[in-house]
């Protein structure tokens, strides 16, 4: 059975959304096709250059380009910046980042909410990036969101599964894709985060900064598609710790 | 500890304002209350700066010991106790040890991107008396005002450079550089440039809000030094004496809505590990109150001035000034670091792999000489230098090397909304 990952109405059989922040441009190429990514995410704030090294010229054609609204404080400001991506060309897909803490870059659900609502009605295809609260991830899916975009921990922290066990809830009760965002830290953390069940995972930091970025990439591609496939292959049964009672302890149930 | 000799008298001046240069350089009692706000001086609510005066205040740097700089470096979370270990002669020995912490802490951040401005200075009228500064008012140097036809050609030739983000100086005198001149630049900069900001003589929330709305986004103000007996001894006369105005200023640009603001201490004024303390801690405290705001930290070093080639940065030493920058990167790993062009080449190209993430290019701090300055030709009609510069590299070569350094220059990364 074919496993693809549908996202505002598109098809995409990689799992795997790769970040651009951090890095230098060959090494965002390279990553690409090691990662086998067909979305890559990229700041607007970092497209607002004339510097030689378009970053769009690095990104293959047949990658989504995920701008996003890195540098908004407010709803307001992500809706301005979401228009201007647009006007850039950067197509239709946005994520929504709003931070008012610039020391753990924490996501506002509020502002968000708001954001994710005006720019639904304007056929933005919202992937908004939230702190995993159940009540806002069910606002934003209310809001038109496309997907949501929990994070596993603080960005850049490496810092893997924090938040493990609300992810978990925004996977039972959410019914649009869950995407695991920032903080993890290695291929093992990506791993456990599909085999959870959350739909595709967001990664950067992680592979930015590996000693082989092309190699880290490649990993990373790996564990997705395991923790994928053990998702869907149903995870067996995992045992309490001693062994479990032979007897059973509804042996005593008569009918 | 060892004094630099900053008084120099100009032939020039008359004798009634030499009699009063001498007069307020010896006798305090002629200074006005370095502590008390002039007419016109916006006072905000704020107990900013009682923090940061205490904490510096109770800091005994020599009570720290190698069993403390051990624990601050084991530390996952760099606490101010952990800070003030790492500033403490103490962690000197520890230097690489800290080197790698920050680098870690670097790259967590910005991963292993450098941003390259460059400074322009409109103007160099001052009327302060601040006396280790080359634009004082009794120093003589050629003064200089652009007009807003100079500051486009000025923009011009540096944005035909490949610079995307200008950082826009003038010397302290609001007569001569007024908020309207200097939003009327900001004007011409956002034309030319992606990313304006400012570095001028600290003015009220309700100004910062119209040079905010002119373009610009970014305002640093130095604090020089955070010792106020010592700032009384050094800024002799003029707004700028008044301490609690200037400490202030980050505070009122943010209330201002600039998006960030930039502190710094001029290492080399005072006891520097006490400075370095309150600059981070005036950041520190500044993040805990406005936490959507970005900060970034300068360390600049005394540099010597025209009429006084003897001044210099005293015990600050670069392994001093490395330890500084690698403590502020431990303690606040999400600030930006600025290292400019008072430091020489060896020591920018190696900071910005530990815990530098902008540098200046294509410098020049005199007045309106960009076009001469980067044809290599002397220009008889700029206006003066503040200080000399360490590091002449262009634009250009400065990209190059960042990038050989295994860097990411990044000219910009910001969009003004």
């Amino acid at each position: 059975m074919k496993d693809t990952f549908v996202l505002g109405g598109k098809e995409f059989n990689s799992r795997f959304i790769l970040g651009s922040g951090k890095y230098s441009m060959e090494l965002i190429k390279a990553a690409v096709e090691n990662a086998g990514a067909e979305i890559i995410t990229l700041a607007v704030r970092r497209t607002n250059t004339k510097q030689n090294e378009n970053i769009l010229d690095y990104i293959p054609d047949n990658v989504t380009l995920l701008p996003n609204t890195s540098g908004a404080r407010d709803a307001k400001e992500a809706v301005r910046i979401a228009r201007m991506s647009r006007e850039l060309g950067c197509g239709d897909f946005v994520k929504i980042e709003i931070m008012k803490d610039s020391k753990y870059l924490l996501p506002d659900n509020v502002e968000t909410i708001k954001a994710t609502e005006i720019l639904a009605k304007e056929g933005f295809v919202v992937l908004p990036y939230m702190y995993p609260d159940l009540y806002s991830a069910r606002d934003l899916v209310n809001a038109g969101a496309a997907a949501v975009m929990p994070l596993a921990s603080p960005i850049g922290s490496n810092k893997g599964l924090a938040t493990k066990e609300f992810i978990q809830i925004l996977i039972d009760e959410i019914d649009v894709p869950v995407i695991v965002d920032a903080g993890i830290g290695k291929p093992s953390q990506a791993c456990e985060a599909m085999e959870m069940g959350a739909a595709a995972i967001m990664a950067n930091t992680a592979i930015a900064t590996a000693g082989n970025i092309p190699q880290m990439a490649g990993a990373f591609k790996n564990a997705i598609e395991a923790g994928r496939s053990a998702y869907l292959a149903g995870l067996g049964r995992v045992l309490e710790r001693g062994a479990s009672a032979s007897d059973p302890l509804t042996g005593f149930l008569r009918d | 500890m060892a004094e630099n000799q900053f008084f120099v008298d100009s032939d020039k001046l008359s004798e009634t304002a030499l009699a009063h240069k001498h007069l307020i350089e010896s006798d305090k009692s002629a200074r006005t209350n370095h502590m008390e706000y002039m007419e016109g001086m916006e006072r905000i609510s704020s107990d900013i700066m009682d923090k940061v005066l205490s904490a510096v205040d109770a800091y005994d740097y020599d009570s720290y010991t190698a069993v403390d700089v051990r624990r601050a470096l084991a530390s996952e979370n760099c606490s101010i106790e952990d800070f003030k270990a790492l500033l403490s002669p103490a962690a000197l020995p520890f230097l690489e040890e800290m080197a790698k912490k920050a680098k870690i802490e670097t790259s967590k951040h910005f991963g292993n991107t450098v941003y390259l401005f460059t400074p322009l200075y409109i103007a160099n009228y001052c009327e302060n008396y601040c006396v280790y500064c080359g634009f004082n008012c009794y120093n003589d140097i050629n003064r200089k005002k652009l007009g807003y036809d100079e500051i486009e050609h000025e923009m011009k030739v540096i944005s035909d450079s490949g610079i995307e983000e200008i950082l826009m100086l003038t010397g302290e005198s609001r007569s001569m550089s007024d908020v309207k001149y200097i939003g009327e630049a900001c004007k011409l900069a956002r034309k030319y440039f992606r990313n304006v900001g400012l570095e001028i003589y600290p003015v009220n929330s309700d100004e910062y809000r119209y040079l905010h709305e002119c373009g610009a986004d970014y305002v640093t103000v130095f604090q020089e030094t955070y010792d106020s007996d010592k700032y009384e001894t050094l800024h002799l006369m003029g707004h700028k004496r008044v301490f609690p105005y200037r400490f202030e200023a980050q505070e009122r640009a943010i209330m201002g809505g600039m998006r960030g603001v930039g502190i710094s201490a001029l290492l080399g004024l005072s006891d520097f590990r006490k400075d370095a303390l309150a600059t981070a801690l005036h950041a520190y405290y500044l993040q805990r109150k406005y936490p959507h705001v970005e900060y970034s930290l300068s360390c600049p070093r005394l540099r010597p001035i025209i009429n006084n080639d003897k001044i210099n940065p005293l015990d600050v030493g670069e392994r001093q000034l490395c330890q500084v920058l690698c403590a502020y990167r431990i303690f606040l790993p999400y600030v930006g670091i600025t290292v400019s062009s008072r430091e020489q080449k060896h020591f920018r190209d190696g900071i910005v792999k530990i815990a530098a993430t902008k540098v200046s290019a294509g410098v020049s701090t005199g007045i309106g000489d960009h076009e001469s300055k980067y044809a290599g030709e002397e220009d008889e009609t700029a206006g003066d230098e503040q200080f000399e510069i360490s590091d002449a590299r262009s634009f250009d070569e400065m990209y190059e090397d960042m990038a050989d350094e295994g860097l990411q220059p990044v000219l910009n990364d910001y969009v003004y909304v």
